[in-house]
């Protein structure tokens, strides 16, 4: 078999799965191939023009904390910066921009050609090759050229099988008028992958001029720009507007009296769409008692006219859509330059992935992003990280990087999908951790960065600021506890003009700041012995300090999880003949073949007795060998 | 690992009851209840000792037992454990267990005992295998009763609450999770609100089932009978209190009214039903049929006559109907000029009585101690599933306290989600459910949120 070329992996597909897929490992001083089956859509946002929001900015902060490139990207190409839900507490505080869609594909093609030890190639990869052992060996592409290899990273996104439906057409296609993916799927079925469909849909992209921007709400950004990268130094700035509309009765009446038109209820599409993603047209159906739905009306990028109607996804026909957003308060004169669409694509049933993203069956096969049932730009990130570090650490003989619940967003979400496994596509909130006043934004530095220094992705020179940050907040927290102050009139003064009571008897400056009104700035005026400190070792100091109580009770919570976690269940059982568990939960078992007590807990279907006789088995077949 | 504690002899009338506390606070949890004859202190015996005692809430005395004392490894589980052995009768090891339990042991889950005793080296490899055995027909005999829970007054109750939690919570959770969305602001306010109610609505399960009227376990009982003969009389003597309404307008109880109640050492779960007769009202029909699928569904019947009555075909039918159930037949009105000639009078179990005067009932006892021969009835799976259900609720109320605290304090919402999560996973324990899951289901079905 001629071969023209080798590689230590290859990543199939270039949107944000496969971008920080492909650069870990190269980065990690693996030979890697990134395929796509077009230059001109890396890193492509075919839906919203926008990086993080509530969870996702977790993700993206988290992603950079491991030494992965997204965070940069948006930082470098953004046009407006928001965080989200401030006043609600640091746990949900989440950042979130609107980026110039065309400059961050460039950013990241740019990124991925200057990267020595990685290949960029256009082309379609229609098989994967085996060799003797069953494991991964290379890949096949549309023109039958061949690459050796030792892994595969499937990415493929929406392409994969993709079918566009709008109104009563379909047709074969990629996202954004791209090729599909064909051949890969009956590949991936000989090997045993079960797949299924997906779907998801995206708006109308319309002209600046036809807009009339008065009869809407603008919506600014914020005035100190915090950056996604730990990394980002520098002023940040926003450029553009973006606006607020609704929706009303009339647009409402149309999309019903079209309703049979839609493939979504005519039954055309038989993929299953995000619950919580849904079409115009869902929105209403499954919530008609609400009289307006709120769009917003978004630039994508500086160079173009282009406007994204976040909120109007929809698979009804053109006419339709042009009707509906006719309708519109500051909408009436509009003109759609790209029609929305819903995408039906393959993907695989993520409970066939171990929590490197590895299949289970398949060794050297990896999968990430939409492909493993996820949807949103962050998630595939997080994965495409995730796959290609540990694609990289198994080629290099090294112990695989498997983040737990507590530690980290990117954690939670590998772990519902191996886990629990996805009905929907699955998008990442806060609400899903368990852990969520422990993985803040801010501390995912904390958390991570040691992390991604041990892999290898975090330069010494990261990694010794963290320490440093790290060290002084530490300092700063016992200085916090142990300065006493008076009862002088100064502090009684600021105490009861933030509404708490003023104190009688000396305390410690950590007892004062555990009241949540006050704040590590307000303390200012009695905390003589202050050092100027950067603002985010203050910030830290004073979270650690206020949430002591909640953290605590959270940290204990990560202490019981763990330790069913550290009992590792042997790969090769066969839970049917474990005596004493029920059917049910050794056909789970059997399915999700969890890495630990703790891990098959979470499986649905598996009950408390049944995790007993799990830690009973494992003791007795620890005795006897 | 936590300190557990359980009754460890059969759930049933006997002469004694032993209940085992294992685990590092055992002893100390023991010092807190037990007063000895002879002043000494569990922490101050010796391994394999006993002391005769009594057992004590606040200034009030439960029991007279005999405890006694193991030392780590030198036990059953190789923890610290102490057993306390009481007078037999499900209500008293009952109350020591609730005691117990809220001196801060968790309730014992199913075949944790053994399977302690198989971690801490204390039963040999051979022995594993029976140990996964027991713990999975006790998780079957748990489900079981999980399941039979969830159809109770209590389990509803419980679920009310946890509900309201997971809407709060959801109601959170969109409001975070979709910032740019117009879903409605949760406040401080209304979250408190939320968790006042809960917390009363807890309050007020703990002191129902303190005062014992939401025992679930018992004998499954339905009492029936024509319209007016005074089924509701008989159970409101029964339940000593007035429950069901009683008027002398036929057709009064139009639903299935329950109740537990303790007879002697038993306790009757009674359904006092809608008189049968066919009825043109149709919301009394509906009474009726509840009444008849009761019968079906019951361990024990308890049949009612008017004796000052003539008997009629509707009398005849319910005798039929008795033929293949326990069943005990009460001919009531006893203190007035009786007319009841019934058919077959070779019935070992009827009872002349008269509901209003409580004349007769003592013998009640009697006939249902001989009917369910006592000894062997129950294997005390429900039981299990009642005491954790309040040790469940407990924990969810002190969760809730902490968190009105902290929303008084004027915490941040993302703070005291912290503890709301940890009591609606309390509540949400019996069904195997995660608040997390709970709660984006929640969030998925109530909002209309999205790109």
């Amino acid at each position: 078999m001629d071969y023209l070329g080798e590689y230590d992996y290859v990543v199939i597909g270039a949107g944000h799965a496969g971008v920080e897929a492909a650069l870990c490992g190269a980065r990690l001083g693996l030979k890697v191939a990134l395929f796509t089956i077009t230059l001109d859509a890396i890193a492509n946002m075919p839906c919203n023009p926008s990086i993080g929001g509530t969870a996702k900015g977790h993700l993206v902060r988290e992603i950079d904390a491991l030494g992965g490139e997204m965070a940069k990207a948006a930082d470098a190409t953004f046009l407006q910066s928001r965080v989200l839900n401030l006043g609600k507490g640091p746990a949900v505080h989440s950042l979130r921009v609107q980026s110039d869609r065309v400059k961050y594909q460039r950013y990241m093609k740019g990124v991925c050609e200057s990267e020595k030890n990685l290949d960029i190639k256009q082309a379609e990869v229609v098989n994967i090759l085996r060799d003797e052992t069953g494991a991964v060996s290379g890949i096949v592409t549309r023109l039958g050229t061949k690459y050796k290899c030792r892994a595969v990273i499937i990415c493929t996104g929406t392409y994969l099988n993709g079918v566009i439906h709008v109104g009563e057409v379909s047709y074969e296609s990629g996202p954004d008028a791209t090729l599909p993916a064909k051949g890969l799927s009956d590949a991936l079925i000989k090997m045993g992958v079960s797949l299924r469909r997906f779907k998801t849909g995206t708006p109308a992209r319309v002209h600046r001029r036809s807009i009339d921007f008065s009869k809407l709400e603008p919506q600014a950004g914020d005035d100190k720009i915090l950056p996604f990268s730990f990394e980002t130094k520098g002023e940040l700035k926003n450029t553009v507007m973006c606006y607020i509309g609704y929706t009303n009765e009339n647009t409402h009446k149309v999309i019903l009296d079209n309703l049979d038109r839609s493939p979504l209820y005519s039954g055309r599409i038989e993929g299953i769409g995000p619950r919580y993603c849904p079409s115009i047209e869902d929105k209403i159906v499954r919530f008609s008692d609400k009289p307006r739905h709120q769009l917003f009306v978004e630039p994508m990028g500086l160079d173009t006219d282009e406007f994204y109607l976040q909120g109007m996804s929809s698979s009804l026909p053109e006419e339709v859509q042009l009707e509906f957003l006719r309708t519109i308060s500051g909408l009436e004169n509009v003109e759609i330059m790209r029609n929305a669409y819903a995408i039906e694509y393959d993907c695989c049933d993520s409970l066939e992935l171990l929590p490197t993203l590895e299949f289970k069956s398949i060794k050297g096969l990896y999968g990430a992003g939409q492909f493993n049932g996820t949807s949103g730009y962050e998630e595939a990130a997080a994965q495409g990280l995730i796959a290609g570090i540990n694609a990289s650490l198994k080629l290099l003989g090294r112990e695989p990087l498997i983040l737990d619940r507590a530690s980290s967003y990117i954690g939670t979400l590998i772990d519902d999908l191996v886990t629990k496994g996805v009905s929907d596509p699955y998008r990442m909130m806060t609400s899903r951790s368990e852990y969520r006043l422990l993985l803040r934004e801010d501390n995912a530095d904390e958390r991570l960065t040691p992390i991604g220094y041990k892999v290898g992705l975090i330069s010494e020179e990261r990694y010794n600021r963290l320490k440093k940050k790290l060290e002084l907040i530490d300092e700063e927290v016992t200085r916090l506890e142990t300065q006493n102050v008076g009862p002088s009139e100064q502090l009684n003064s600021y105490l009861e003009s933030c509404g708490t009571e003023a104190v009688t008897n000396g305390t410690t400056l950590a007892k004062l700041l555990k009241r949540p009104q006050v704040s590590y700035e307000g303390l200012s005026c009695v905390d003589k012995n202050r050092h100027e400190l950067p603002d985010e070792v203050t910030e830290q100091a004073a979270l650690r300090i206020k949430y002591e109580g909640y953290i605590k009770i959270q940290l204990e919570q990560v202490e019981a999880m763990r330790r069913l976690e550290e009992k590792l269940l042997p790969e090769d059982v066969d839970y049917q003949s474990i005596r004493g568990l029920r059917l049910e939960a050794a056909e789970k078992l059997n399915k999700v073949r969890p890495l630990s007590i703790g891990q098959a807990s979470r499986i649905s279907g598996v009950n408390p007795a049944d995790v007993s006789v799990l830690a009973i088995w494992l003791e007795q077949r620890k005795r006897s060998q | 690992m936590s300190t557990i504690a359980a009754i460890s002899t059969p759930q049933a009338l006997g002469g004694l009851a032993v209940i085992r506390i294992s685990g590092q606070d055992a002893i100390s949890i023991a010092d807190k209840i037990f007063v000895g004859f002879t002043r000494v202190r569990p922490s101050d015996m010796a391994g394999h000792t006993c002391a005769y005692g009594k057992i004590v809430c606040g200034s009030q005395t439960l029991d007279d037992v005999v405890l006694t004392v193991f030392r780590a490894p030198k036990s059953y589980t190789g923890e610290d454990t102490v057993e306390i052995s009481c007078h037999g009768g499900v209500y008293l090891a009952r109350e020591i267990l609730k005691l117990i339990l809220d001196n801060g042991a968790a309730a014992a889950s199913a075949g944790e005992f053994t399977k302690r005793a198989f971690i801490n080296g204390k039963l040999s490899l051979t022995q594993a295998e029976a140990v996964m055995d027991i713990i999975s027909a006790e998780g079957e005999a748990s489900l079981k009763s999980a399941r039979l829970a969830k159809e109770g007054q209590l389990y509803k109750r419980i679920n009310d609450v946890c509900n309201s939690l997971v809407n709060v919570l959801g109601s959170l959770a969109a409001w975070c999770d979709y910032p740019d969305e117009d879903i409605p602001e949760t406040d401080s306010e209304s979250v408190a609100s939320v968790l006042g109610t809960a917390l009363s609505s807890l309050d007020k399960i703990l002191t129902d089932y303190d005062k014992g009227r939401i025992l679930r376990q018992g004998i499954d009982t339905a009492i029936i009978g024509k319209p007016n003969v005074g089924k509701s009389t008989l159970m409101n003597a029964i339940l000593g209190y007035q429950r069901s309404i009683v008027t002398s307008t036929e057709g009064t109880t139009r639903d299935v009214i329950e109740e537990s109640a303790r007879v002697g050492d038993v306790v009757l779960k009674l359904s006092d039903t809608a008189g049968v007769r066919s009825s043109e009202d149709e919301v009394e029909q509906i009474g009726v049929d509840l009444a008849r699928k009761k019968l079906t569904d019951a361990e024990l019947v308890i049949a009612v006559f008017d004796g000052s009555r003539e008997c009629d075909d509707n009398d005849r039918e319910i005798l039929k109907s008795l033929s293949d159930k326990r069943h005990i037949i009460i001919v009531n009105k006893s203190d007035l000029p009786q007319k009841l000639n019934l058919e077959y009078n070779n019935d070992d179990n009827i009872l002349f009585v008269s509901a209003k005067s409580g004349f007769g009932l003592e013998k009640l006892t009697e006939k249902i101690n001989k009917l369910f021969k006592l000894g062997g009835y129950s294997d005390g799976g429900e039981i299990y599933t009642n005491e954790r259900q309040r040790s469940l609720v407990k924990k969810a109320r002190e969760f809730i306290s902490k968190a009105l605290n902290s929303v008084g304090d004027g915490q941040t919402l993302d703070a005291v989600t912290i503890y709301i999560d940890e009591a609606a996973n309390s509540l949400l324990e019996l069904t195997g459910e995660r608040a997390t899951e709970a709660v984006v289901n929640d969030v998925f079905s109530r909002f209309c949120v999205g790109k």
